[in-house]
């Protein structure tokens, strides 16, 4: 069974469309890659996967169990309770970190995991401790996000995400935020999960990256999948705008 | 009338006014957030309901609202005014009145939080009230607390208006007595003590600020 499944994903921002008609299926274990030029609707995609946004039309299933799908031509989304079920699913990481100033590092990783999934807060603590040693953080529990890095902070951000035990990890554009020198310690922690076989789709600019680590990369240009393939099918690809959109990263 | 009585006459006066301070802030700083949530109501009623009240509380003299709350009962309602009314008429109308300004400072602050913020609680898996009592609320205060400060000073010497509904507060016993003894003595006096609040209010606002001073 797949983990994830769009069919038909429509989205516009005020009439103008940019989701014109995706269809993807992911299963477990499965790392998918997603590039394509600024603008082509990347984000978009995510960000209807993860429930950010209300897409238009089309259907959206995760472990086969449906949180929207398409009513007399009329997206519907499941009910309240189906929904967050649901978000148990998946975990998101942000460009730009999103952590909780306000909260420490252990604070900011186990707060959703108590608060949310009442898990105990002994049991929640390990779980962090266990992530943050394995991300090379343990000596950062008790700082605020203010005082580390950026690739520090991506790191946490990771882990927050982890510690609910997602089935699937999006990750959009994890390292543009982030100075060259710190791009390495972020990329290298999804390396690792990739390893883990984490199920994982990973939005990003990183062509050598990708190229490594995806077993399917999707290429996406003006709100559709233009092409997609394994890593070697899609970096070898004779379609003129797939060569000149990977040529500009490569060169 | 010497220096002493004077103070202790006005000491009486200080406690109406620390009181009507104290409740004002009490009822007024939660009054407050339900306003602004109406004021950012998506619902148009509610917004543009609120949106007319908070207008009409901030663009009118708080010496008029107080008057208007007072002799309401009287005027649109018939009933007597009772004498225990004018104190609670006092609280209602800085309550009602310092809401709105409330209310335009958290809807600031609210709006300036990241939207990113909002959107990590919610991909956790936070319910709405949850992420705003957890995540955003906290750093809401921390980043209206300057505004604020800058309210409640002004609070402080608003007390005084209560005079016009001849309320026993520290500047209403302090008139009485520059009258009666003809000296401008009991003002003076009157105006070092709201001097001296201010100063405690300043520090206590400037030590809570210290103590949000642990993230950026
Ligand atoms: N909230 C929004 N309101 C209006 N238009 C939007 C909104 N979000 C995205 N868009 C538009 O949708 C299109 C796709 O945006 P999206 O952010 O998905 O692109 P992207 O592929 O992620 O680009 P990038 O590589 O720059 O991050 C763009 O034209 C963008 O202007
Ligand atoms: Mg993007």
């Amino acid at each position: 069974m797949d983990l994830l499944e769009i069919r038909h994903m429509k989205k516009g921002f005020d009439g103008l469309g940019v989701l014109e008609d995706i269809s993807l299926s992911v299963g477990k274990g499965e790392v998918v890659s997603v590039i394509g030029p600024s603008g082509s609707g990347k984000s978009t995609l995510l960000r209807c996967a993860t429930m950010l946004e209300k897409m238009d039309g089309g259907e959206l299933k995760y472990m086969g169990e449906a949180a929207a799908w398409e009513e007399n031509g009329r997206c519907v989304y499941a009910g309240k309770q189906k929904l967050k079920e649901i978000r148990k699913y998946f975990g998101l990481v942000f460009q730009n970190f999103n952590l909780f100033p306000h909260y420490t590092v252990m604070k900011n990783i186990i707060d959703a995991p108590v608060s949310v999934d009442k898990v105990p807060l002994k049991e929640a603590q390990e779980r962090a401790m266990k992530l943050l040693g394995q991300l090379g953080l343990a000596d950062k529990k008790d700082a605020y996000p203010y005082q580390l890095s950026g690739g520090q902070q991506q790191r946490v951000s990771i882990a927050r995400a982890l510690a609910l035990q997602p089935k699937i990890l999006f990750f959009d554009e994890p390292t543009s935020a982030l100075d060259p020198e710190l791009t390495g310690e972020v990329l290298k922690v999804i390396k690792e999960l990739a390893r883990e076989h984490m199920t994982m789709i990973i939005v990003t600019h990183e062509m050598q990256f990708a190229r490594e680590l995806s077993d399917r990369i999707i290429f996406m240009e003006q709100g559709v999948i233009r092409m997609q393939g394994k890593p070697e099918e899609v970096f070898g690809s004779q379609d003129e705008r797939v060569r000149e959109f990977i040529g500009k990263f490569t060169s | 009338m010497n220096l002493a009585t004077v103070f202790l006459q006005l000491i009486k006066g200080m406690g109406v006014t620390i009181e009507i301070f104290f409740l004002t802030l009490l009822f007024s700083l939660p009054l407050g957030l339900v306003l602004s949530f109406g004021r950012m109501s998506r619902r148009k009623p509610v917004q543009g309901l609120s949106k007319f009240y908070i207008s009409v509380m901030r663009g009118t003299p708080l010496m008029l609202q107080l008057i208007v709350v007072y002799f309401a009962p009287f005027y649109v309602f018939g009933m007597r005014i009772s004498a225990g009314y004018r104190f609670t008429a006092v609280i209602l109308a800085f309550a009602l009145n310092y809401a709105a300004y409330f209310a335009e400072i958290y809807r600031a602050g609210i709006e300036s939080m990241p939207v990113g913020q909002y959107e990590a609680a919610k991909v956790l898996g936070y319910g709405r009230a949850q992420a705003f009592c957890k995540i955003i609320l906290p750093q809401v205060i921390k980043r209206i607390l300057p505004p604020v400060t800058n309210e409640t000073i002004t609070l402080v010497k608003d007390t005084s208006l209560a005079f016009v509904l001849a309320e026993a507060e520290m500047f209403t016993i302090a008139k009485q007595i520059a009258a009666k003894e003809t000296s401008v003595m009991p003002l003076m006096a009157a105006g070092l003590f709201y001097y001296i609040f201010n100063l405690a209010v300043a520090g206590f606002m400037e030590y809570l600020e210290k103590r949000l001073d642990y993230y950026r």
